[in-house]
């Protein structure tokens, strides 16, 4: 009997290592058959993951005639997917895209990882194109090895829609609206003005709470971290300002309540349904895209709060894993050099991260015509200028999306301020600990 | 698999006749192994060695922000912070409280719909297919369309509600009309399913028990309740468990039912955050690969106390053979 269970046991195993070997082969034989990316001029598929809209998809198309063998393949998920996505799949070793975009909030829990990316220093990319608060996060941790190229910064700017201002009574004029808002009280206390005399009562007055503390606390030296490292948030007096500022707009009833980003978010910029919203330069290519029929309604003035605050800007990244890496270098590189950047910046609003450009007549005088050709290349390019690096942690995206949350939840009525911050404190800590 | 062998001659046995004899043996002893065997290796694959890997991960303090910590081991300590974590009692909570909602309304409908289909109706064939269509789209189809149905300042329902003089509701805000949404987007995918198996099980009720109840003068609602219901018992505890199962492991609904950027909070102050969403949320999103484990293993001793209270609840009510 006990002789006859372990000959049983023995064949149930052999069977299995049988077809497991035979699966294995299988894996072999299909790896070794697609193995062949030798020739510089075959046609090669490169693949490019991004969150949101970059603005790239006829830049590719140039690429493509200059270079005919490289065709390009974009893949756009949500912000949060995006950075999750490529975190689990440089942990697993594969599936990550040719070229990865990473934005600034989160470059810092790449960190730690970035021998899992190419070193751009080692593919001749000067640094100091950018300005250090721009290429410092996306070095690695022994500050050896820059592991992604800039994009775009995010200057600030506050953007709204002039048509809706003058029907409240309010000026009209970008720089007498620059003039209504010395700091952020005053936005909030102009606010209320507003919403006192708006003849159509949906309108408010910004779109979402958690833009509003956004670009406060982008204005900040430090905001969730301290040099050392250490999380700051529960103490920062920072924080808890830019929070009361925020809970007494949203009090006030001025936050039109729409969750960032979401469908609702868009679809309130076709209807109408807030007059103001704090503008990194990106913000210029939403409005544009979500609501093209308010076509120069828009105006820019400066950011209440005296500026110099930076809200976004991205990466792009080339993964170790790719299987094209060369071609996926000089995609990323191409992709970020000045003609592009100029380009990109003109034609879709994204600020060019690449500091010489600041001053080039082509960006620096150009005026949106979508925004009543408002001066853009001059209220971004002195924003940048006046940019204030900010103490970035690996959490830095998290922690502003929990605090965020506490906000949208005393605009649902869930909560009240009280408890929306504790809950947000404790949130915090579940990310940390 | 009959195989001929000669009938020996004299009981002289050769050795290339043993051979065939071991080899004939083993292939009647043999061959059922090998033909469950693939079952057995990818369950093993894709079943068996993530759950023990993920009980090995709990163990540690592994987690993407501190390098070196895979091989840190912690002991119970994850399983320690789980016990004394609020996040993770509110996303039990919200699971059971949706899967309650769900579930409970779901069957009774399932019920009600597949006693419908069992009569005879015009287009019989095209209804049976018919209920089980929501049931084939995907979940993430679904959902999107029914957090459009469900948007606050632009959604059908609450111009539906509107008409009858109720407030716009924001559904993702409160706690229970969150839970109410989610139940109905899943209340919409499985009660066709969960109909067809009621239905089938219905028509292998042999129909002279109806007949004979008939007779005896039997309205139909008391046919419905002393003879189908009965009959349908076993099948009745097997959809029981498995919805169980599935409300246990709510996950794309409450995650694509969140519109904002943080999908896997279940909401700004996690009203709607289920287990699986919660264990997600901390391996995937936080990047805690230990505790996340912890919080896996925990939903399966969960969900292994839900199935074992339902088949003791089931025994007892009227000893129902189980097995």
């Amino acid at each position: 009997m006990r002789v006859a269970t372990t000959r049983r046991t023995a064949l149930v195993f052999g069977v299995g290592a049988i077809l497991v070997s035979s699966m294995l082969a299988g894996c072999g034989k299909s790896k070794s058959s697609s193995d062949n990316a030798a020739d510089s001029n075959a046609p090669v598929t490169l693949t490019v993951n991004l969150f949101g809209d970059f603005g790239y998809k006829d830049l590719y198309a140039k690429y493509h005639t200059e270079h005919p063998n490289v065709t390009v393949k974009e893949n756009v998920t949500d912000y949060g997917t995006h950075h999750k996505n490529l975190q689990a799949h440089l942990l697993a070793g594969s599936g990550t895209a040719d070229i990865e975009a990473i934005e600034i909030g989160q470059i810092p829990g790449f960190r730690p990882q970035a021998a899992k990316f190419v070193d751009f220093l080692k593919q001749g990319v000067n640094k100091d194109q950018w300005v250090a608060s721009k290429w410092e996060p996306a070095t690695s941790t022994d500050g050896k090895a820059l592991f992604g190229v800039g994009t775009d910064v995010g200057g600030l700017a506050l953007c709204y829609r002039a048509d809706l201002l003058k029907a409240a009574g309010l000026p009209t004029d970008r720089d007498a609206v620059s003039g209504l808002f010395t700091d952020w009280s005053s936005y909030v206390s102009v606010g209320k003005q507003f919403l006192a005399k708006t003849p159509d009562k949906k309108v408010k007055w910004f779109d979402a709470g958690t833009n509003l503390y956004n670009a406060i606390v982008a204005q900040e030296n430090k905001v969730a971290y301290d040099e050392k490292g250490n999380v700051i948030v529960a103490t920062n007096p920072v924080v808890k300002a830019a929070w009361d500022t925020t809970v007494t707009g949203i009090q006030a009833g001025e936050s039109a309540a729409l969750s960032a980003f979401s469908p609702q978010w868009t679809t309130g910029f076709q209807q109408g349904q807030f007059a103001t919203i704090t503008c990194p330069s990106w913000m210029m290519a939403y409005i544009k895209d979500n609501a093209p029929a308010t076509a120069g309604k828009w105006d820019i003035a400066k950011i209440p709060g005296g500026g110099g605050g930076n809200w976004g800007g991205s990466y792009l990244t080339v993964p170790t894993a790719g299987k094209h890496q060369k071609e996926a270098i000089a995609l990323a590189k191409w992709l970020t050099a000045p003609d592009q950047e100029k380009w990109l910046f003109t034609e879709k609003g994204n600020f060019p991260s690449d500091q010489v450009l600041w001053n080039e007549p082509e960006v620096a005088n150009f005026t949106n015509p979508f925004f009543s050709n408002a001066p853009a290349g001059k209220i971004f390019s002195e924003s940048a200028k006046n940019l204030n690096p900010q103490v970035l942690g690996p959490h830095a995206g998290d922690i502003g999306n929990a605090i965020g949350n506490g906000l949208v939840s005393i605009e649902q009525g869930k909560a009240s301020p009280n408890d929306a911050w504790t809950k947000a404190l404790a949130d915090v800590k579940n990310l940390t600990s | 698999m009959a195989v001929m062998t000669k009938p020996s001659v004299g009981g002289v046995h050769s050795a290339p006749r043993a051979a065939r004899a071991a080899r004939y043996r083993l292939d009647v002893k043999g061959s059922p192994y090998l033909y469950i065997a693939p079952f057995f290796i990818i369950f093993g694959i894709f079943g068996l060695f993530p759950l023990i890997y993920t009980g090995w991960v709990s163990i540690t303090g592994w987690r993407a922000d501190t390098p070196g910590s895979e091989s840190k081991m912690v002991g119970f300590q994850n399983y320690v912070t789980l016990w004394h974590d609020p996040f993770f009692w509110n996303a039990v909570k919200n699971t059971v409280g949706i899967g309650l909602i769900s579930t409970v309304p779901q069957l009774f409908l399932a019920l009600g719909m597949a006693h419908m289909l069992n009569y005879r109706l015009r287009g019989r064939t095209f209804f049976r297919m018919g209920v089980l269509l929501p049931n084939v789209t995907s979940v993430a189809a679904v959902t999107i369309i029914f957090v459009q149905l469900f948007g606050r300042d632009y959604g059908m329902v609450n111009w539906l509600l509107g008409l009858f003089g109720v407030g716009h509701t924001e559904w993702q805000a409160g706690t229970l009309s969150s839970w109410i949404a989610i139940s109905v987007i899943v209340t919409w995918r499985w009660t066709g399913y969960n109909a067809l198996i009621y239905l089938a099980s219905m028509q292998a009720i042999p129909f002279e028990l109806y007949e004979s109840a008939a007779i005896d003068g039997a309205s139909r609602w008391r046919q419905f309740r002393t003879i189908t219901i009965p009959m349908l018992r076993p099948t009745i505890l097997f959809t029981v468990i498995v919805s169980t199962i599935g409300a246990m492991q709510l996950f794309g609904e409450p995650l694509l039912f969140n519109t904002s950027q943080t999908p896997t909070t279940g909401g700004s102050q996690h009203q709607f955050q289920t287990l699986a969403l919660y264990t997600y949320d901390q391996f995937w999103q936080k990047f805690k690969y230990g505790y996340g484990s912890a919080i896996s293993w925990a939903m399966f001793g969960i969900i292994l106390l839900f199935v074992l209270v339902n088949l003791v609840v089931a025994r007892r009510m009227q000893g129902v053979d189980a097995s």
